[in-house]
């Protein structure tokens, strides 16, 4: 941001402006000039998308705030009220509700972008980790949203996750207590949750700014995962990605506010509708829908795990689960360090693109387990993609490794793209 | 320069060490026990502790009968048993069980099992207080959440569940009233 070389401003204001603080010039060459490899995918529309979804939550949750009641009498009754009473209080509430969902899908697009491309690996990494924090943050923000409205899935949801830290040795129950500030989910509990419900989306801005700082520092990967090589590669941010983001975020925002009009209770479950009651738990407690395919992984742990012909147990069940599931977000973490295969993008890796599309099932598949009460098959299935899950990681990445043939890579983005060109003249 | 001047850096040299080493200490205890405050205001308040006691008049259940009771925000079952689940209840073999209390240990009046009405699994209320509960494959309760049985003494027999159904601190004020917490 050095303001010696900088471009004079035709417009006297901004030339004032800029000359005393560079903002315009920072947008120009960030925004404007930036140079974007020229053969992005509609997969890459996702980071942007995932930033208008962003600021979507903060200003409806902002507004929503505005009439919420953070008490366990009043928590309730104030969104109903939201809902009937407030004005446009039903589609700011709506667009809340549907917009947590949507920003998830964003973000599970995003990221599976960045595994299939190899976006995470070497000059990227810290990127991607930044990326992995977000995601950490934005399942606490969930979570603590999902408790506000004080219904019977938010009492018994916030239970049964406050009560996995009690599986910690010696410390878990004080640790309880001390997030209840009580013995049981209760007033306390709520007040808390609402104040850091508030807090985390500013901090998920602050990380997101870290992020797409990394970013301007390494610039995008791109679908051929090779380094753009001079300007014949590169197109500026603006106008060719500016209007290719705009397009695919008009498209997402088409279906979701479809599901906010039209089905704007279908992600979520109908008991969370019934006030909060601690002296009855729902018959089957589910988490919304985002958090499935870790809640599998979470049961999927059933086992105590000792040393063999003894009664000595080492992990038991309950905090096998935990560890499994912090586990399985540990992955994303350490993912940059175990690939150390030498071509980044899945298009010229068939072994890895193979197995990670099996990855994307199971996960799918760990879901619809999350979803289903943990009797008969539901258990053992679940159990057989958790192994796949972490085996992922942990065998085949490695092995892949030492083992995957290293492909003959296009010279350069330029080249690839006009080779296209001319396949398609052709045919 | 003489070997005095050097032996005098060197000593120089390891009293700033020592001076940054007990600043930075003195700073980090600093910072501890300013946010020590800030932490533990998350910890139950004086108003949450005062309400830790719950006095319950039993002579309105009958034998064979439940109630739930509420202490500290949270459901407390008392059962008042028959012969026969107190019977089935002592005749278990210790050594089997998953988390080992003999009967005697959880109660003070055989006829009075008091049991925190919370899983120990994940926190959910277990059914088998209401005359239509399922009570689970043991007769005491059932948790629908993740499948855990308990038997008549409220221990941890089947299901993913760790630990037996907490007993509270409580005790006898007279033959027909006890205070729990």
């Amino acid at each position: 941001m050095a303001s010696g070389n900088r471009q004079k401003f035709d417009n006297p204001v901004i030339e004032w402006v800029d000359s005393r603080l560079p903002v315009f010039t920072l947008l120009q060459k960030e925004y404007g000039v930036f140079p974007t490899p020229r053969n992005f995918n509609y997969f890459w529309n996702f980071g942007a998308i995932a930033m208008v979804m962003l600021v979507t939550m903060i200003v409806t949750g902002i507004t929503l705030a505005m009439h919420y009641n953070t008490s366990t009498a009043g928590a309730f009754d104030s969104v109903e009220r939201i809902m009937r009473d407030v004005n446009g209080g039903w589609l700011i509430r709506y667009l809340h509700m549907n917009g947590a969902s949507f920003f998830f899908i964003a973000v599970f697009i995003h990221i599976f972008r960045g595994m299939y491309y190899g976006s995470y690996k070497q000059p990227r990494e810290l990127l991607w980790i930044l990326g992995v924090v977000i995601l950490l943050l934005m399942m606490a923000t969930a979570f603590m949203g999902y408790v506000l409205p004080w219904g019977q899935m938010s009492f018994w949801g916030a239970t049964v996750i406050t009560n996995l830290f009690s599986a910690i040795p010696l410390v878990g129950d004080s640790i309880v207590t001390l997030l209840w500030g009580g013995f049981s989910v209760d007033n306390p509990t709520l007040n808390r949750f609402f104040a850091l419900h508030y807090l985390l989306p500013f901090v998920i801005v602050g990380v997101v700014f870290l992020h797409v700082w990394a970013l301007h520092v390494t610039g995008s990967n791109n679908p051929l995962g090779i380094d753009v090589k001079g300007p014949q590669d590169t197109l500026p941010f603006h106008p060719f990605y500016t209007m290719k983001d705009t397009f695919g975020i008009l498209v997402f925002l088409i279906v979701y506010v479809a599901f906010a009009f039209f089905a704007p209770n279908y992600l979520g479950h109908p008991d969370n509708y019934i006030p909060a009651n601690p002296m009855v738990t729902p018959a089957h407690i589910v988490p919304e829908w985002y958090f499935l395919p870790f809640y599998a992984i979470l049961r999927a742990i059933t086992f105590d795990i000792g040393i063999p012909f003894t009664d000595i147990v080492i992990i038991p069940a309950k905090l096998g689960g935990v560890i499994a599931m912090f586990g399985s977000i540990a992955m994303l973490f350490i993912l940059p360090f175990l690939d150390k295969h030498p071509v980044r993008s899945a298009t010229f890796r068939p072994w890895f693109r193979a197995a990670l599309l099996v990855l994307v099932v199971v996960f799918v598949i760990l879901g619809i387990c999350g979803a289903k009460p943990p009797e008969g098959l539901w258990v053992p299935l679940a159990q057989i993609c958790t192994l796949y899950y972490f085996a992922f990681f942990l065998v085949l990445i490695p092995f892949f490794n030492k083992k995957e043939p290293v492909a003959d890579l296009p010279p350069s983005i330029h080249q690839a793209v006009l080779d296209q060109c001319k396949a398609c003249a052709k045919a | 320069m003489s070997a005095e001047t050097t032996a005098d850096q060197e000593e120089g040299q390891t009293r700033r060490d020592f001076l940054y080493l007990t600043a930075a200490a003195m700073g980090a205890v600093g910072a501890g026990s300013v946010a020590w405050p800030l932490i533990n205001q998350m910890n139950p308040a004086a108003d949450t502790l005062a309400l830790s006691t719950t006095e319950v008049d039993l002579t309105p259940v009958e034998v064979g009968q439940s109630i739930t009771v509420m202490w500290r925000g949270k459901p407390v079952f008392i059962r008042r048993r028959t012969p026969e689940e107190i019977k089935e209840a002592e005749a278990v073999n210790v050594a089997d069980l998953r988390d080992k209390q003999s009967d005697s240990e959880r109660v003070q009046k055989a006829e009075w099992l008091i049991t925190i009405g919370v899983c120990t699994h994940l926190g959910c209320v277990p059914l088998g207080q209401k005359t239509g509960d399922s009570k689970g494959e043991f007769g005491g309760w059932f948790c629908p959440c993740h499948g855990s049985h308990y038997d008549t003494s409220g221990r941890i027999r089947k299901g993913p569940a760790p630990k037996n159904l907490a007993v509270p601190p409580y005790s006898f004020t007279s033959d027909t009233t006890i205070k729990i917490g």
